[in-house]
């Protein structure tokens, strides 16, 4: 039950976090682009008052998953390495923490564009 | 209002036209209409932009095949796409021997090219070539995203059609082009103007170009012609949403037009069962509904008297990027069937 | 018709047939839900095989990416996206998605201009805005750890 409950939690949060997107598609006519930088930097924002860190102990997955936990992930990153290194900190802690993932984006990126081909849409 | 209606001198056929169109033209209404087509849309290129270009050099030589016309006698070729610096043209015509013209006029290039073409014609006897095309995934590549982007498409959006339309002109006295009862003259040419309304919406092309296509009828109608002449009003690709908007603009002018206007992006596909939105859209959609349907059925003699309007949207990514609007323009011919 | 540019906007705007925003908006909280949930799953799996929790949400992630640029790959993901619009924009396969589709899009203009180059035409803005705020949000702390 726990375990459902878990998920139920990444589900909702996940989803509310996409529909608050499509609104705003739909309403203000706003394009994927600025909205994936609206939501990379309400990550950051969120993160760096304490907010993110909440919702990411209720929902798990649901919260890291979407863009919002990548800027969440980038203040966590600079927030530890200040506490670590100080000033210099704010230069290194954002990109160390998500090297990972835009690492791998990148490179997978690329490895797709030596195998696959652009396809007209169906 | 001046109205500034051109009127040829000579008399103008249109002796032979040609349609090539991508899969998804090939599954609409007009499919099996097309001269030539090609299911995945590659034209056996490896670039979409070489695709869009081998589409041009196929539709001029179709069309001078059909109309038995050799190289050496056209005079002129007037040819356009939506790319940048026109590739489409330049590389696809560059294996004619035919003194050439590029235009750019977005979606109204069909028209444009018809028109300068019959101009070219008007002051001796000539023969010329009007040519143009779009391509569904080149368009997307230089307007919006990626082609395998995941976007959603509101309603009002429109489809850039694959598809290239050449049509030949010709002002000679001597009887030749295609076999058929009835040929298509060009009576009268109304070029349009530059309207811009404050649209700034990529998906809603339609309401960037309807105002500039119903300045252009009105201007037409002014001249003390009947709405009730043409048996048809063919707009290029104003699509649902925009064609709509023409209806409205022309009725608060005293123009009703409703019962005979039709739009080639609205009848090039069957729009809700392919869900294509508002409608098709580019150079290709008025070119290949216009060659493949319209002007076979004035050859045919179930048409006789139309009114075609190509639409254009001169959008621009980059002045768009910098808070411009859409202008949008609509150049009219008045084309009649009559006895060879 | 005279009216306005004000005026025409407004009418057009009008009569502008909407987005389904209902069913647009229950197939992004559908569909981005049971991504997050699948993100939340890999997760556990990642920790499951012994990383620690910043580790495996990193790989959760990578994973998603992985399965994203793929189904890009093959030419479904627009297929689906156009159903889904935000519930696979939102998600970390949107930012994944908007690399490779740039990509593959782009390599008939070589490697170095072509891929290279345009490969960050939408995640770009997105890497640079993340960063960015990122340096801010670092100046602050610092100063008010320090103080």
């Amino acid at each position: 039950m726990d375990m459902f409950l878990e998920y139920l939690k990444a589900f909702i949060v996940g989803g509310l976090l996409c529909v608050i997107a499509q609104i705003l598609i739909d309403k203000t006519k706003l394009n994927p682009a600025r909205i994936l930088v609206s939501y990379v930097v309400a990550g950051v924002f969120l993160g760096a008052i304490g907010a993110y860190d909440k919702l990411v102990d209720f929902a798990g997955g649901g919260a890291t998953t979407p863009l919002t936990g990548f800027g969440y992930t980038i203040s966590k990153g600079v927030r530890n390495a200040v506490d670590a290194e100080g000033l210099i900190g704010a230069l290194k802690g954002g990109v160390t923490a998500t090297a990972g993932g835009i690492t791998a984006a990148l490179f997978l990126g690329l490895l797709a564009s030596l195998i696959f081909k652009s396809k007209p849409k169906k | 209002m001046e109205n500034r209606i051109i009127i040829p001198e000579r008399r103008i056929r249109i002796i032979s036209s040609a349609s090539v169109a991508g899969g998804d033209e090939e599954n609409g209404p007009f499919g099996g209409s097309f001269d030539i087509t090609d299911v995945n849309g590659r034209f056996g290129m490896e670039t979409w932009e070489k695709s869009e270009s081998e589409m041009q050099r196929l539709a001029l030589g179709c069309a001078m095949r059909k109309g038995g016309i050799d190289v050496d006698s056209v005079d002129a070729m007037f040819a356009g796409d939506l790319l940048n610096q026109c590739v489409g043209s330049n590389y696809g015509l560059s294996d004619y021997r035919i003194p050439y013209f590029g235009l750019y006029g977005a979606c109204s290039t069909a028209a444009e090219g018809m028109m300068l073409a019959a101009i070219m014609c008007s002051s001796a006897p000539r023969r010329c070539a009007a040519v143009t095309s779009s391509h569904y995934c080149s368009a997307e590549r230089q307007f919006r995203y990626p082609l395998e982007y995941g976007g959603q498409r509101p309603p009002t959006a429109q489809w850039t059609v694959t598809g290239s339309g050449a049509f030949i002109l010709s002002s000679e006295d001597e009887d030749c082009g295609e076999e058929s009862e009835y040929t298509p003259v060009v009576k009268e040419m109304l070029p349009g103007f530059v309207v811009d309304r404050g649209i700034n919406d990529v998906n809603n092309m339609g309401a960037a170009m309807a105002p500039a296509a119903a300045d252009t009828i009105a201007r037409y109608f002014s001249s003390g012609r009947d709405v009730k002449e043409p048996d048809m009003i063919v707009t290029g690709d104003l699509g649902r949403e925009g064609s709509g908007i023409l209806c409205d603009i022309l009725a608060s002018d005293g123009y009703d037009i409703s019962d005979r206007h039709v739009d080639c992006g609205v009848l090039i596909y069957n729009i809700d069962e392919a869900d294509k939105h508002s409608g098709g859209s580019g150079c290709g959609c008025s070119a290949v509904v216009m060659s493949a349907h319209i002007l076979k059925n004035i050859r045919s003699g179930v048409i006789k008297d139309v009114l075609f309007i190509g639409t254009g949207a001169l959008m621009s990514p980059l002045t768009l990027n910098q808070g411009s609007t859409i202008p949008g323009i609509g150049h009219l011919l008045r084309i009649v069937g009559e006895k060879r | 018709m005279n009216i306005d540019n004000k005026t025409y906007k407004k009418y057009a705007d009008a009569r502008a047939k909407k987005s389904p925003i209902w069913k647009n908006c229950i197939w992004a909280f559908c569909s981005g839900g049971i991504i997050c949930s699948i993100g939340h799953f890999l997760r556990g799996m990642w920790m499951r095989f012994g990383l620690n929790g910043d580790n495996a949400g990193m790989m959760a992630s990578v994973t998603l990416i992985f399965a994203a640029i793929l189904l890009t790959g093959i030419g479904v993901f627009d297929n689906i996206a156009k159903h889904t619009g935000a519930g696979t924009l939102v998600p970390i396969t949107g930012f994944a998605n908007a690399i490779a589709s740039s990509a593959i899009d782009t390599r008939s203009e070589g490697y170095v201009l072509g891929v290279g180059a345009k490969i960050f035409t939408i995640a770009g803005p997105v890497i640079l805005y993340g960063i960015s705020a990122g340096v801010v949000y670092g100046l602050i702390y610092f100063a008010i750890t320090v103080i």
